[in-house]
């Protein structure tokens, strides 16, 4: 079941199309990632969920409700990007206060606040001003506000943003505890080994437009298929001659340019594939340092869709 | 060297408010100042207000009347009301408009006076003329008592010949016929010579004047802290409900808090008012604070004027708090804010009184402050502090704060819709 929906959203600032007509579902209970690079209209689209932003045009439905755009919908939790935190107070206190402003109070606050202590794992350090704590702490802390009252779907703008990988992880687990509970999160990200491995389906979004959306699996059957990358290091960079020995009859064979002794395939079965490619190799008078292979991912679906890369 | 000149100088270049702090500010203080105590422009000489009780009545009274309203320094009225045709000024009258302020000095001739120096001239000890002053301002009794004797000597010189020579046959023997006949002969051209000229032969003699506080304060020292206490109070309040403000609601829109604060409950209407709430006690206690302290340093007669001055701080606190919110609704950032505020919050306080009191400003000047917030909140607490003015008496003051706070939410209200829905 859809808990929200996006239909057509587009929103511009001057010339720019930030949403360039952007449709999607969030289903009950799953973790949902916005993938895309920088300026791709990600936060655009979360403020325009969250009522901070108008849309030109579309519209957004909150449990099958047209949201007004003038109020957050109750039902909804918003995390930010930044640590909208108050650095002087404690992490018991800020909670405190985003609880009660959300309408909480008394004994629900009392537990809701020590829940969000326990979950985030800050029980010992509920005391200390908040301007002490590590980027990561003060992440955990930061969704922590924004999940106090127990709201039914979660919007989080680049929630690991800038912290090691063991918060990451930590956030993470936070996440897909909500997600068993049956919250329904969509968080942006430009981190595609955290949209693979932690989120249920991803929305990929670039220019203002969702060019593809599904399960990892769906993804790739998409668009680059269910090939396996192989990368063969060389001992040394392979002559134009060896080259043209080792690629014969292989369409999906190529040489880094940048790295001569780089060989890429994609294969559709490597048990059969790659033995042949190891003979032709030793036979152009080669012979391998190294082999790689990847499964299909969301960065070569990434790359398979944008043409490039996706960084930071 | 070279290369940090050049980054110096890329960086004012870019920065306007930096450039308006640099070059702006001095010379909008200098011309401020130089209105100020300058004064500038028409009113060059400040006039002097003056009411003048008559109980004489007599040809003299009348005639030193009419010198004093001929002084170009004074600006005289002899009637209750302004008005030419209004009730004359009467001895409580006249000393009721002097303690709430509406003139500094009233000058009373008593009655007999002018008998009394058809008889006696100078030296005589008959009744003395009364100068009412607020000694709040220290400069206008004594214009007004040396420009009593100035006129006297010069509006009345006939009268004052006439007495001179009833005493001078009083004890140095009579006058003859001959000589009493050129004595008559010269009174009408000394009484046709009055008024006019610059008033010379003062000399050792004059009218007996006493100058009388009326504001019968028995603390006047601390009377006056309060007034300093307020002064600079206010402008400080001003300051720091501009940086609460500043940080209310500039720093949570930079930190997401605000955005935090909006998707709750609570709306824009309910942050603007807390914020307000917040600050206007923030303002309370700092005000407070500083008038205990005056209290306790200088006594400062803080707790025989308790009510007036919470009325007063109350209503500045509100006021001044919710000016901090149009301010910080109105710059799109925390230097152009601080900018801004400085320029207006000092140029306030120089005109309003916090720097200089207002009334010892040119007439004109003080028409100026009255366009500031400080001038209102300053008047509001002289009138508590020195002019023991009852709770009532203040309803100009409340009224105008209380309507420039409601004005400023209005405004800050309209302004904040740029951090609601985009």
């Amino acid at each position: 079941m859809s808990v929200l929906s996006v239909v057509n959203a587009r929103k511009s600032f001057g010339a720019v199309k930030a949403l360039d007509g952007v449709s999607l579902d969030l289903r009950e209970g799953e973790l949902l990632a916005l993938l895309g690079p920088n300026g791709a209209g990600k936060t655009t689209l979360i403020r325009a969920i969250a009522a901070r932003l108008r849309l030109d045009a579309g519209e957004i439905r909150v449990f099958g409700r047209i949201a007004d755009g003038r109020r957050t919908p109750p039902e909804l939790g918003i995390v930010p990007q930044e640590i909208a935190l108050y650095p002087q107070l404690t992490a018991r206190e800020n909670l405190d206060a985003f609880g009660r402003l959300h309408g909480l109070s008394g004994a629900d606050l009392a537990r809701q606040v020590a829940w969000a202590l326990e979950t985030t794992g800050l029980g010992d350090r509920a005391g200390e001003p908040v301007q002490q704590f590590s980027g990561g702490m003060r992440r955990r802390l930061n969704i922590a506000c924004g999940v106090l009252h127990r709201p039914r779907i979660v919007l989080l703008d680049e929630p690991t943003v800038g912290v090691d990988p063991q918060s990451r992880d930590r956030i993470y687990d936070v996440l897909a505890g909500l997600a068993r509970q049956g919250v329904s999160l969509l968080l942006t990200t430009h981190h595609l080994e955290e949209a693979e491995a932690r989120c249920s389906r991803t929305v990929i979004i670039d220019h203002g437009k969702v060019i593809a959306a599904g399960t990892l699996g769906e993804l790739v059957e998409q668009t680059v298929g269910r090939y396996r990358l192989v990368t063969l290091r060389l001992d040394g960079a392979a002559s134009d001659a060896a080259a043209a020995e080792i690629t014969r009859g292989a369409r999906t064979i190529e040489t880094d340019p940048a790295d001569p002794r780089l060989l890429r395939a994609r294969m559709r079965d490597v048990a059969i594939e790659l033995p042949p490619l190891l003979d032709r190799v030793r036979q152009a008078g080669r012979s391998v340092d190294d082999v790689e292979v990847r499964g299909p991912s969301l960065q070569s679906v990434f790359i398979h869709l944008t043409g490039r890369e996706l960084r930071e | 060297m070279g290369t940090l000149l050049r980054i110096g100088w890329i960086n004012l270049k870019r920065d306007r408010v930096a450039q308006a702090l640099t070059f702006l500010l001095p010379i909008v203080f200098f011309s401020i100042f130089a209105s100020v105590f300058g004064n500038q422009g028409e009113d060059r000489t400040p006039r002097i207000r003056v009411a003048v009780v008559d109980e004489d009545g007599t040809d003299f009274s009348r005639r030193v009347v009419e010198g004093l309203k001929k002084e170009t320094g004074l600006r005289v009225r002899t009637t209750t009301p302004p008005e030419a045709n209004a009730p004359a000024l009467d001895r409580a009258s006249a000393e009721r408009i002097v303690r709430s302020g509406d003139v500094p000095v009233a000058v009373i001739i008593p009655r007999g006076l002018g008998a009394a120096f058809s008889e006696q001239g100078f030296g005589g000890d008959g009744p003395r003329v009364q100068v009412l002053a607020d000694p709040s301002d220290p400069i206008a009794p004594n214009v007004v008592q040396g420009l009593m004797q100035k006129v006297v000597m010069t509006a009345a010189p006939d009268l004052l010949m006439a007495g001179g020579m009833k005493q001078f046959e009083k004890y140095g023997g009579g006058l003859t016929a001959e000589q009493r006949k050129a004595v008559a002969q010269w009174l009408p051209m000394l009484k046709a010579s009055a008024g006019g000229g610059s008033g010379g032969g003062a000399g050792p003699m004059g009218v007996g004047v006493d100058v009388v506080d009326v504001m019968r304060t028995d603390n006047r020292r601390g009377s006056l802290i309060s007034f300093y206490a307020a002064g600079i109070g206010v402008m400080f309040l001003l300051f720091s409900a501009v940086g609460g403000a500043g940080a209310a609601l500039l720093e949570e829109a930079e930190s997401g808090t605000l955005d935090r604060l909006l998707s709750t409950n609570i709306g824009m209407r309910g942050l603007l008012a807390g914020k307000w709430v917040l600050l206007a006690l923030i303002g309370i206690a700092q005000l407070t604070v500083m008038f205990l302290w005056g209290w306790l340093v200088y006594s400062l007669p803080l707790f025989s004027h308790l009510p007036g001055f919470f009325v007063m701080t109350m209503v500045t606190a509100s006021a001044a708090a919710a000016l901090g919110l149009v301010l910080a609704t109105l710059a799109r950032s925390r230097a152009q804010l601080s900018g801004f505020s400085t320029i207006l919050i000092l140029t306030m306080s120089a005109l309003g009184g916090s720097m200089f009191p207002r009334f010892l400003m040119s007439e004109s000047m003080q028409q100026v402050g009255l366009l500031t917030f400080n001038a209102w909140a300053l008047d509001g607490y002289l009138k508590v502090f020195w002019r023991n003015a009852a709770l009532w008496q203040l309803w100009p003051q409340v009224l105008v704060l209380s309507v420039l706070a409601g004005v400023f939410m209005t405004l800050a209200r309209l302004l904040a819709r740029r951090w609601e829905t985009a």
